[in-house]
């Protein structure tokens, strides 16, 4: 009623690229006491060695554990004695990491960052620690039907070796395999400025910004530091592939169905967006929450999610049944499917899920994280620094038609991966 | 301090319905809270599960806004909406861009009274909620958490889940729904919360034209069943499918609002890691706990939870036993650690890094509109809203004295209930009545 919607832009928000590779990208706020810090460095899972799945993520998770300067309890003393937190973790392409504090801590959180990024001890009694943390959160994973049905399908999606197939954390016999000095191995390669991006925003000056991180991190070199592998391409289905597991005791099957999905820069991204939200996120769920959930009463959850970034990532939906459901779900699910890739939406559809991407901006940016995220995605693609003053446009200018082209494009009603996990169906009655 | 920029404002309307208003204009957003004073506290044997479905149903439908069309003309104004049931509460909101306000207002003051509970939406939502208790199921903590918790609890509603027992949710009928509804869904048994960009004085004219017309209802019934003093220790094991084992205590505790909480939350960060309103951020590497269980390589993770309740609660502690290790082990040294800080052992250095911690907590809370509206209604519901405003101020009131007698009074074995999950291949299941 009286703040006006400041998106940010080339006017309040600043770059800049540090002679190392270190692109830095800063927003003052100074409604607030704290900083958030938020990044990426390129050494994700897709440089994991086949018969090592899991560790680009255990080396992020030790970056923590200990450095040349600081134990394990020191580095945590810091970080909780004064409220403040930070942590690592692997993605698919890179390691991000998030950090905040309150403002006054900053140059400590900036300290122990780039402690952890440059010197990190890989102490032997924590390499054997947190082995013994993934190993047995990877075993309770493997009693969680959501996770079991989500590797399945990933599995049947991204064949033929394909690093989006492999688990993120690896596997109990992955992560029990490696040794301290592979550990080390893939820090010492993979770990450097190039390509690394770093945003700041609260209440910190960008000047103070730019200096602690040309302070701290403006001498890091790795010159062994590979380019990214190119990402082959992910085989088409052909028809419906089906994977089924069964954990015993469980009360609900969960469903995984889709296929491979576009990649942020493809130039369907934003219509296959808007396609999946109507199919499967608007209001409850879109058309398909309003048919499993609303209409049939099948399920507490049943939505679709696209999660494109650099590469192709899956579009898929996601439905918890009872097991005497499945089927059923699928077969509704499926006919969606049909219809979003044969007719086109309706122009109310189209106009809600516009509104509502437009819409929604203040809400996504009031907050420091929000807005890092914001900035992180228009480094990471190349957006620009008015995107967010573009995007509106952007946006309205997608038509019913594009929709239908982008669903058509990926979608197919007759050729998806239909993975399920739940308990013994064989059973079941239906 | 959580209160030196405090600018909430309270009114109560005539027809009883307390209106918090808090401006802040960082951002063109205000999120809009209805808390209704009923939660599963509230419920009874063979009507468990009640409350929640009676949310679930104020998003099916009245004669002005049908089923759906409230999620349209919210979310295409790019807002958000959600509900939530918990113990003590059923709470409603909607953030929204601050032009839109209105909006939510108009439909929280419909749905007050005019939800239709359809008979066929009944139904449906029957399986959906069935649905969801399913899907906890498969948790195999939610198991380990239902029971312990209906072990503790003998006598206060407390014992039941708030999703309810599924032989209940087969059970309850429309007009229990409809009933428990018009029992509790009355303005002067509701807390309305606005936080953001407007201007208190038009807010509140706005609340009042659309909540000042309601008529009050009865006063609901009180909850009389006081749990009784617990005479030594209760323990349960249960054994399901799984492939870790977990251990959970649970101390018995005092309400939010007794003076000995902001003690026992001092002990909770010592113990277990730091919380407080607004978020749970910070790691909890450097407690007691952690040091004994996770860095010793008997557990995997380890929890504690304070949480603020109407009734007397618990002050719970959930271990993740390590691959390979056994709860006896985990048992044994989460034992010895809760002993020595019952027996006084904590320093000034660990209740200052506590405080230092909640100043960061409330300092990164208050960034959202979301969670600072939730947080004012939530402790308006406890007693007053200061609860949320002060809270800086009451823990630096609490001194190492009060703390180690805290400890001293809370951390008993007499007092507390213990469970442990234990995962086996084969279950044999009588009765099959699930």
């Amino acid at each position: 009623m009286t703040t006006s919607v400041a998106l940010p832009g080339p006017h309040d928000v600043f770059r800049r690229a540090l002679p190392n590779g270190i692109v830095v990208l800063v927003r003052e706020n100074w409604n607030s006491k704290s900083v958030v810090i938020s990044g990426w460095v390129d050494a994700g899972s897709l440089f994991d060695p086949p018969e090592h799945e899991g560790l680009a993520s255990f080396v992020a998770e030790m970056l923590l554990r200990g450095t040349q300067q600081r134990d394990f309890q020191s580095i945590h003393e810091w970080l909780e004695s004064c409220g403040a937190s930070l942590d690592f973790s692997a993605g698919r392409h890179s390691v991000g990491f998030a950090g905040r504090s309150l403002a006054e801590d900053l140059p400590g959180l900036m300290s122990l960052l780039a402690e952890a990024l440059q010197q990190p001890a890989f102490p032997p009694e924590q390499v054997e620690r947190l082995r013994g943390q993934m190993v047995t959160a990877l075993k309770i994973h493997e009693q969680d039907t959501e996770y079991v049905a989500s590797r399945l399908f990933r599995e049947i999606v991204y064949r033929d070796g394909h690093p989006y197939s492999r688990p993120l954390d690896g596997k109990v016999e992955t992560v029990t395999g490696f040794t301290r000095e592979q550990v080390v191995e893939f820090y010492q390669k993979h770990y450097g400025p190039r390509r690394m991006t770093m945003v700041m925003v609260g209440a910190v000056r960008a000047e103070t910004a730019f200096h602690l991180v040309e302070d701290y991190l403006g001498d890091w070199k790795n010159p062994t530091q590979p380019e990214p592998p190119t990402l082959p391409p992910v085989p088409l289905l052909t028809a419906i592939e089906r994977r089924e597991a069964v954990l015993p005791g469980k009360s609900q099957a969960d469903i995984v169905l889709g296929v491979s999905g576009p990649a942020r820069l493809a130039a369907d991204w934003v219509a296959a967006n808007l396609a999946n939200h109507i199919l499967g996120v608007f209001g409850m769920y879109g058309r398909i929450g309003a048919r499993v959930r609303e209409q049939l009463g099948m399920a507490y959850y049943s939505y679709s999610r696209l999660d494109g970034g650099l590469g192709p990532g899956p579009w898929r939906v996601v439905a918890g049944v009872n097991p005497a459901n499945v089927e059923q779900a699928v077969s509704v699910i499926r006919g969606e499917l049909r219809r979003i890739t044969e007719e086109p939406v309706t122009e109310e559809e189209l106009e809600n899920s516009k509104s509502n991407y437009i819409g929604r901006l203040p809400l996504q940016l009031e907050s420091n994280d929000g807005v890092a995220g914001a900035l992180l995605n228009i480094e990471r693609y190349q957006l620009g620094l008015d995107y967010l003053l573009r995007y509106a446009d952007e946006i309205r200018g997608v038509t019913a038609e594009d929709v239908l082209a982008a669903a058509r494009h990926y979608l197919n009603p007759d050729a998806f991966a239909l993975a399920i996990a739940g308990p013994d169906r064989s059973g079941a009655s239906g | 301090m959580a209160n030196e920029n405090s600018q909430v404002s309270r009114h109560v309307l005539d027809n009883g319905l307390i209106v918090l208003l808090k401006e802040v204009h960082t951002a063109p957003v205000i999120s809009w809270w209805m808390l209704y004073r009923v939660g599963s506290r509230n419920e009874t044997t063979g009507k468990t599960g009640i409350s929640h479905w009676v949310e679930h149903m104020l998003f099916k439908g009245t004669d002005r806004f049908s089923a759906g069309t409230v999620d349209s003309l919210i979310e295409r104004v790019g807002g958000v909406w959600n509900a939530q049931t918990s113990y003590d509460y059923t709470a409603f909101f909607e953030t929204m861009p601050a032009e839109h306000i209105e909006l939510a207002l108009a439909i929280e003051a419909d749905r007050m009274t005019n939800a239709r509970f359809d008979p066929q939406e009944v139904e449906k939502e029957r399986t959906v909620i069935i649905s969801e208790r399913e899907g906890s199921e498969n948790s195999p903590t939610f198991w380990l958490y239902e029971e312990t918790r209906a072990l503790a609890f003998r006598v206060h509603p407390y014992h039941h889940p708030i999703i309810g027992d599924m032989a209940d949710l087969r059970t309850i009928t429309r007009d229990d729904l409809y009933q428990h509804y018009r029992t509790y869904y009355n303005p002067n048994n509701a807390i309305a919360v606005a936080v953001g960009d407007f201007e208190t004085g038009t807010m509140l004219r706005l609340v009042e034209s659309h909540f000042g017309h309601i008529s009050p209802g009865p006063q609901p019934p009180p909850v009389t069943r006081t749990e009784p003093p617990q005479y030594g220790e209760r323990t349960v094991r249960v054994e399901r499918e799984g492939n870790a084992a977990y251990v959970f205590v649970g101390y018995r505790a005092p309400a939010a609002t007794d003076p000995d909480w902001f003690r026992l939350a001092l002990v909770d960060s010592v113990l277990a890691g730091a919380s407080a309103p607004g978020g749970n951020g910070i790691g909890n590497r450097t407690s007691r706990l952690y040091k004994a269980l996770v860095e010793t390589e008997l557990a995997s993770s380890v929890s504690g939870g304070l949480y603020p309740s109407v009734d007397p609660y618990l002050f719970s502690i959930m271990v993740t036993v390590r691959d390979g290790r056994r709860p006896e082990e985990v048992q044994a040294a989460l034992d010895a650690e809760v002993e020595r800080v019952a027996a006084g052992e904590i320093g000034e250095a660990e209740l200052d890094k506590a405080r230092k911690q909640a100043r960061a907590l409330f300092a990164y809370g208050t960034e959202r509109v979301t969670g600072q509206a939730f947080w004012l209604a939530f402790t308006e519901n406890l007693s007053s809203y200061t609860w949320y405003e002060n809270y800086l101020d009451h823990l630096a009131a609490v001194t190492l004295e009060d703390v180690r007698q805290a400890a001293q009074r809370y951390l008993r074995r007499s007092q507390r209930t213990v469970g442990w999950f234990i995962p086996v291949q084969d279950v044999v299941q009588e009765g099959g009545a699930r």
